[in-house]
């Protein structure tokens, strides 16, 4: 007889050509919390996914009280016994607390009809157990706050009486006074029996609540471990533990960096970042490093004037500068790499010789009408240049592989000639290769005096790559590391918080 | 009190309220008005489309649409005139019609939710496929001589009240508390409000959605009939253009292309609405070219005002944490 509440044992898990896990195991006693880390794309998603009956394991096999179960959906998940609070709430806002709660399970009387006294009696009685007076049962949950809506979420979850309740970075959306009221109800949800399998990759969350952990490294299982044995370094060392490899390319010593380039001086955005200040130099590449969520993105993108600055000045070759729209920040030498090449990169249908031209069209017209000699002759060079490997110019972006797309979109921004280019998750979905070249091309363009700004989950490229590097966490710059200093560990610990007094977000 | 409050929140309440002002109004402005006749009248000329769009509003309120009702009209009662033309038993004939119409509403919800293509481009084919059909069975000609017995479905009086409106209003009251209170219909809430939501729910999302085009359909053919039996003929292009008026009743009333809200009587209301200003428009001698005008003035209108409504109350309850979700990236 197990001594477990949920045991996976030697869980697999292959998407077409990616191991997402191979062979993990996890074992989460009852009654306590049990908190799974590992870095973005260490494979938590995905076993979280399994386990709730969202995703089918290759192989490997799940138990639930020692008994060996299989899932057909999340629903039938829920019903053997765990249930998931996931991270983008599944709630349905037109509709009230307690069809929400009772999604798809309301009471019913005679013909298939609502029993609705017999509902909101019920959602009633749920919030009076778990002492929740703040929610009525009776509020539209769009009218909800997003901390109230999370509660109604775990309601939901908890009404399938659960033996484990998997909840996914519960506190990403959620205030500091939220989380500890978050908290306070996971204790007391723990006293009763309840086992909770707790993601989040901010550490001190999981020294203030978990019980045990699980790290998560590349898809398979690293190691287990009792809270209260470990510490904050042991717990970074697992997750990271892996060398930085040698595709960052060598970095030329004697390189110079110039003046101050650009500046941004205490700017802020309402919701989404405050008090944000940093330069960069002539030819340095700075690195914005940071959890996912912690405001980097947004940065660059207020920067680009594809969102609005509330406060704060931006200083670019001395000047002051104003950034209205996404069209007067590249008329003044900024330009922006998306994160997202395939959404608001590219023009997938396409072809290469369309896309690289699309951001300056008035570059390639005669009068009024475009120039396609030039527009060719564009493609051609920038073929060459960037080493964009396709049968002709005219090919649609949308058959080319992720390294090539990357590289045309750099091609593109490369081509208004920027003074400072920032380069959001250049690297994302990437092959080796490519990213060998990306780097090689970053640096190259920054030799010339263009100030680079890369902003990049992908620590050891932050590393390999970057002349400095700042951490940003809940919207605020949390620290700055010069390349020689810099490691991953002090990378983590500023990203995630420990050491440092947590700020409300 | 509470309720009261609650009430006047709904669009329902709001439609309510300028349906009966506009009543009001006109009771004064025009002595006709208020007349049995004219009443029987305007809800007799609201009837058909009335009957089509209760089944809208559940396919709606799921996230669906559907622009090829229209046709069905068309197509399903040609059909069934011409069968009765060339000797089929009536009962048989209207049988007929309306499967015909539930099979097309199947086809569309099969291709729509199994093959995947978009609502709108499988029912715009469709709203051709159907008009054309029915100009291929009937060579374009109308189809007459139906006989006595069709024309009771949509001539004969209740209580001095035509069949149509009976249909219309039974119609509306079961579509009504059904869609309001059995779960099964409910399920079209979740649906248009989060259909991964409803997934994990464990709601049959495809299966669902094709029930839905397929109500539209039986009842499009249900309409059919009823058209046919009460103009004692099959006209090739009766319903043209009837997909437009149902489609703008049930979003007057409420519903959203988006899913997810929406009610019968709504829609039953807005199809009221636009009948009721439509009569007092031709009343007060409004030259008819105004009608068309007016309609698409009115469904312009009330979205506005909701939108509006939605927007005032967003920034009360939002205190800008929103914006966190739409920069996350799930891991792994």
């Amino acid at each position: 007889m197990s001594s477990y509440v949920l045991e996976a044992r030697q869980i697999v898990k292959t998407f077409p050509g990616v191991y997402a896990l191979s062979c993990v195991d996890l074992k989460v006693k009852s009654g306590e919390v049990h908190a799974l880390v590992g870095e973005n794309g260490a494979g938590k998603s995905t076993l979280m996914l399994t386990l709730g009956g969202v995703y089918k394991a290759d192989s490997g096999t799940i138990l639930i009280d020692g008994e060996e179960v299989s899932f057909d959906s999340a629903n039938d998940a829920n019903k053997k016994g765990i249930s998931v609070v996931y991270q983008e709430l599944s709630l349905v806002p037109n509709l009230n607390v307690a069809e929400n709660i009772f999604a798809n399970r309301q009471p019913l009387k005679a013909f298939g009809l609502i029993d609705w006294k017999k509902l909101y009696d019920d959602t009633k009685e749920m919030l009076s157990l778990f002492e929740i007076d703040y929610i009525d049962p009776f509020t539209l949950v769009k009218d909800l706050s997003i901390a109230n809506q999370q509660v109604v979420e775990i309601l939901k979850a908890m009404s399938f009486e659960p033996k484990v309740l998997i909840l996914d970075e519960p506190t990403s959306s959620l205030t500091e006074p939220e989380v500890q009221q978050l908290f306070c109800n996971i204790k007391k949800l723990k006293s009763k029996g309840i086992a909770f399998i707790y993601i989040s990759h901010h550490l001190n969350e999981i020294f203030e609540i978990a019980d045990r952990v699980t790290v998560l490294r590349d898809g398979k299982y690293v190691c287990e471990a009792d809270v209260k044995d470990i510490d904050e370094d042991f717990l970074v060392t697992k997750m990271v533990g892996r060398k930085i490899e040698n595709i960052y390319g060598k970095r030329d010593e004697n390189s110079k960096i110039g003046e101050v380039l650009f500046e941004a001086i205490d700017i802020s955005a309402k919701g989404l970042f405050e008090h944000v200040s940093f330069n960069v130099r002539k030819g340095e590449i700075v690195g914005f490093s940071g959890l996912v969520g912690a405001g980097r993105t947004e940065v660059g993108r207020s920067i680009f004037g594809a969102e609005p600055i509330e406060s704060g000045c931006l200083i670019l070759d001395g000047k002051k500068i104003s950034v209205n729209n996404t069209r007067s920040a590249m008329k003044q030498g900024i330009g922006y790499l998306s994160e997202d090449r395939k959404s608001q990169g590219l023009y997938l249908n396409f072809g290469i010789r369309e896309n690289l031209i699309s951001n300056r069209l008035e570059d390639f017209c005669d009068g009024k009408f475009v120039n396609e000699r030039k527009v060719d002759e564009n493609a051609n060079e920038s073929v060459y240049k960037y080493g964009i490997i396709t049968p002709s110019v005219s090919q649609i972006v949308g058959n080319l592989s992720g390294g090539n797309q990357q590289k045309v979109l750099l091609g593109t921004w490369i081509g208004i000639n920027p003074k400072l280019l920032i380069v959001d998750e250049p690297t994302k979905g990437v092959d080796v290769g490519a990213k060998s070249d990306i780097y090689k091309l970053l640096r190259e363009l920054a030799a010339t005096g263009v100030g680079i700004i890369m902003i990049s989950s992908d620590l050891p490229e932050i590393l390999g790559v970057t002349d400095r590097i700042i951490v940003m966490k809940n919207g605020s710059i949390a620290g700055e590391l010069d390349r020689r200093e810099a490691n991953e560990e002090k990378v983590i610990a500023l990203a995630a918080g420990v050491g440092t007094n947590q700020k409300g977000a | 009190m509470g309720f009261l409050k609650k009430a006047t929140k709904q669009r329902e309440f709001m439609i309510f309220a300028i349906v009966l002002g506009v009543m009001i109004i006109m009771s004064f402005a025009s002595p006709y008005f208020f007349t049995t006749s004219n009443l029987l009248a305007l809800l007799l000329g609201l009837s058909v489309e009335v009957i089509m769009a209760v089944g809208m509003t559940s396919l709606m309120v799921g996230g669906g649409f559907d622009m090829s009702v229209g046709s069905i009209v068309g197509f399903t009662g040609a059909s069934t005139a011409l069968l009765i033309t060339h000797g089929f038993p009536i009962v048989l004939a209207v049988l007929v019609g309306i499967i015909i119409g539930g099979i097309i509403g199947l086809f569309n919800g099969f291709i729509i939710s199994k093959v995947g293509i978009n609502p709108f481009v499988t029912t715009l084919a469709s709203l051709s496929l159907f008009r054309g059909l029915t100009l291929i069975i009937t060579q374009g000609q109308n189809v007459t001589n139906l006989g006595k017995i069709f024309s009771v479905i949509g001539q004969k009086t209740i209580l001095g009240i035509q069949m149509p409106i009976w249909y219309a209003l039974i119609l509306v009251i079961v579509g009504d508390i059904l869609l309001r209170k059995s779960r099964f219909f409910r399920q079209n809430y979740y649906i248009g409000g989060n259909e991964k939501a409803a997934k994990l729910s464990g709601i049959s999302v495809n299966k669902v959605k094709i029930l839905n085009y397929t109500i539209v359909g039986l009842l499009a053919g249900v309409a059919g009939i009823v058209m046919t039996s009460r103009l004692g003929s099959a006209s090739v292009t009766a319903g043209t253009g009837m997909e437009l008026r149902v489609i703008t009743a049930v979003i007057i009333g409420g519903a959203s292309l988006q899913g997810g809200e929406g009610s019968v009587i709504g829609a039953f209301l807005g199809s009221l609405l636009m009948a009721i200003i439509t009569n007092a428009l031709t009343l007060l001698g409004v030259d008819v070219y105004w009608q068309t005008f007016v309609i698409g003035a009115t469904l312009l209108i009330a979205v506005v005002i909701d939108r509006a409504g939605k927007i005032r109350k967003e920034r009360n309850t939002n205190k800008g944490g929103e914006n966190v979700c739409n920069t996350q990236v799930t891991n792994g």
